[in-house]
């Protein structure tokens, strides 16, 4: 067992764990945020991803030990209070991007960092971005609306 | 959880980790962007007793150039090679190849030693570093060795380093400022592994003759592949359309890709054909405006 203090969305959460502990199972089961979903823990489906240090990864796919005195960024820390959304929630909810919602937290992740690096993207390059997460719901093009959308309100 | 149970270290310096190799040898194994590995380990495909986490060893993390050769430390992101406009600029090739592997979220993550020490046939890195004839740097308590791209590589998801051996850098040799290359590779979504694909580099004379040419196929065999015969019929000749279409042929001459339910065989040698002949067609394109 070793002793971590993971900051999460300004908030450091401390705990106790074992090695093998995945890092997206700390975010859920250690720091109750349970935005982060799980669908394939094998990097595939994208459902997973959290910023660290404000870059996108896959938290199946890193144990907690590792995240250690970093940074980490789920979709609860996105809203900047209790009733106004980010603008990029609040583009996918007006442009009917998820439906199931289940792929939302991770791709929200991604495309937030994606519109710091690139703020005025063609629908081309977004969907480029958008290739590492599946939606088994919308067929994307929603996604793609609601992206330029915020991308938009965002300059 | 899904990984078996396994004892951990993050050493912070080399020679920790090359001690803790040699302590452990057999049982460990080395955790550097875990793309590839954790995978295995959620699966229990792998359930390695203990894990040596690299990623704590900052000296392995840095991109030198040193008399004009890139020494790319083996704990470098794909992202870093991605985004450095030095390497794009004067090892182009490299970073045409990197864009492919896998999702923006992989890259940030993966590594080049960790692409080169898992050794999938099927990996844009090691494909583009055979055609680059780069260097590895090998080091154990043993001492260091340094390989070749074909010394490294054996077979599918095979390498020659040892148990005890890490992977500490990658040595790419400078590039003729006026070559032109290419990468190109086809997969049903991009992100996906490639079912084929082809990294070509070369240099034209004046005369507009070719005097360099490295062509390097992907998906083609259990590591990457050379195209050696394609290679020697470019070298020294015009470099047109009929030039090209013969290479091409030659190059998949005697190649055995595996047939599965992604493509046949036939299909595999077909597609490598033509990715060959785009990539030279680029690369040829892009060194004639550069001779000029
Ligand atoms: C969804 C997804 C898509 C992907 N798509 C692609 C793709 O299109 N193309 C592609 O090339 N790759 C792809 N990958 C794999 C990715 O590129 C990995 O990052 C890479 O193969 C391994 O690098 P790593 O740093 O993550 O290594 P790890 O997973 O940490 O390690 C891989 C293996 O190498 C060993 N190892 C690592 N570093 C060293 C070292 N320095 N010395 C000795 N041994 C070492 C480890 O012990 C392990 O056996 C994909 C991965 C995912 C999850
Ligand atoms: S759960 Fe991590 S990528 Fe699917
Ligand atoms: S909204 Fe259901 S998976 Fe995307």
């Amino acid at each position: 067992m070793r002793k971590i203090a993971v900051q999460i969305n300004g908030r450091v959460v401390e705990g106790e764990v074992e090695p093998r502990l995945l890092l997206g199972d700390f975010i859920r089961d250690n720091a109750g945020l349970t935005g982060t979903h799980f669908g394939c823990e094998h990097g595939v489906c994208g459902a997973c991803t959290v910023q660290l240090d404000g870059e996108p990864v896959r938290s199946c796919l890193m144990f907690a030990v590792q995240a250690h005195g970093r940074r980490i960024a789920t979709v609860e820390g996105m809203a900047p209070s209790a009733t106004e959304l980010h603008p990029l929630q609040q583009a996918f909810h007006e442009s009917h991007a998820l439906q199931c919602g289940f792929c939302t937290p991770g791709i929200l992740m991604t495309m937030e960092a994606f519109l710091r690096a690139e703020p005025d993207p063609s629908p081309e390059r977004i969907r480029a971005a958008l290739a590492g997460n599946l939606c088994r719901c919308t067929g994307y093009q929603n996604i793609v609306t609601g992206v330029r959308l915020a991308a938009d309100r965002m300059k | 959880m899904k990984p078996a149970p396994f004892d951990y270290d993050d050493p912070r310096s080399v020679d920790e980790a090359i001690g803790l190799l040699a302590r452990y040898g057999d049982e460990c194994k080395v955790l550097a962007g875990g793309q590839s590995l954790v995978p295995l380990m959620n699966f229990r495909l792998a359930r390695p007793g203990r894990l040596v986490d690299i990623n704590g060893i900052e000296s392995l993390g840095q991109v030198k150039v040193e008399n004009g050769r890139l020494l790319l430390g083996a704990m470098v992101r794909h992202a870093q090679v991605e985004r450095s406009n030095d390497i794009a600029a004067r090892w182009p090739l490299l970073h045409d190849a990197i864009v492919w592997v896998g999702h923006s979220q992989i890259r940030n993550r993966g590594t080049v030693g960790g692409s080169v020490a898992h050794a999938d046939p099927a990996a844009e890195l090691p494909c583009a570093l055979a055609a680059l004839d780069a260097k590895f740097h090998v080091l154990s308590r043993r001492g260091p060795r340094v390989l070749r791209w074909d010394q490294i590589f054996v077979s599918e998801f095979t390498t020659s380093l040892a148990p005890d051996e890490l992977l500490t850098a990658i040595e790419v040799p400078p590039q003729d400022p006026s070559t032109g290359v290419a990468f190109v590779e086809f997969a049903r979504r991009h992100g996906d592994f490639a079912l084929g694909g082809a990294a070509v580099s070369i240099t034209l004379a004046r005369n507009g003759t070719c005097s360099d040419v490295a062509v390097a196929l992907l998906s083609a065999g259990p590591r990457p592949v050379r195209a050696e015969e394609a290679e020697r019929r470019l070298k020294g000749g015009q470099v047109d359309e009929a030039a090209i279409k013969q290479a091409s042929a030659a190059a998949v001459q005697g190649l055995h890709p595996t047939s599965d339910l992604h493509g046949s065989r036939e299909y595999r040698v077909k597609l490598l054909q033509v990715m060959t002949e785009r990539a030279l067609t680029k690369a040829v394109h892009l060194a004639t405006r550069r001779a000029a």
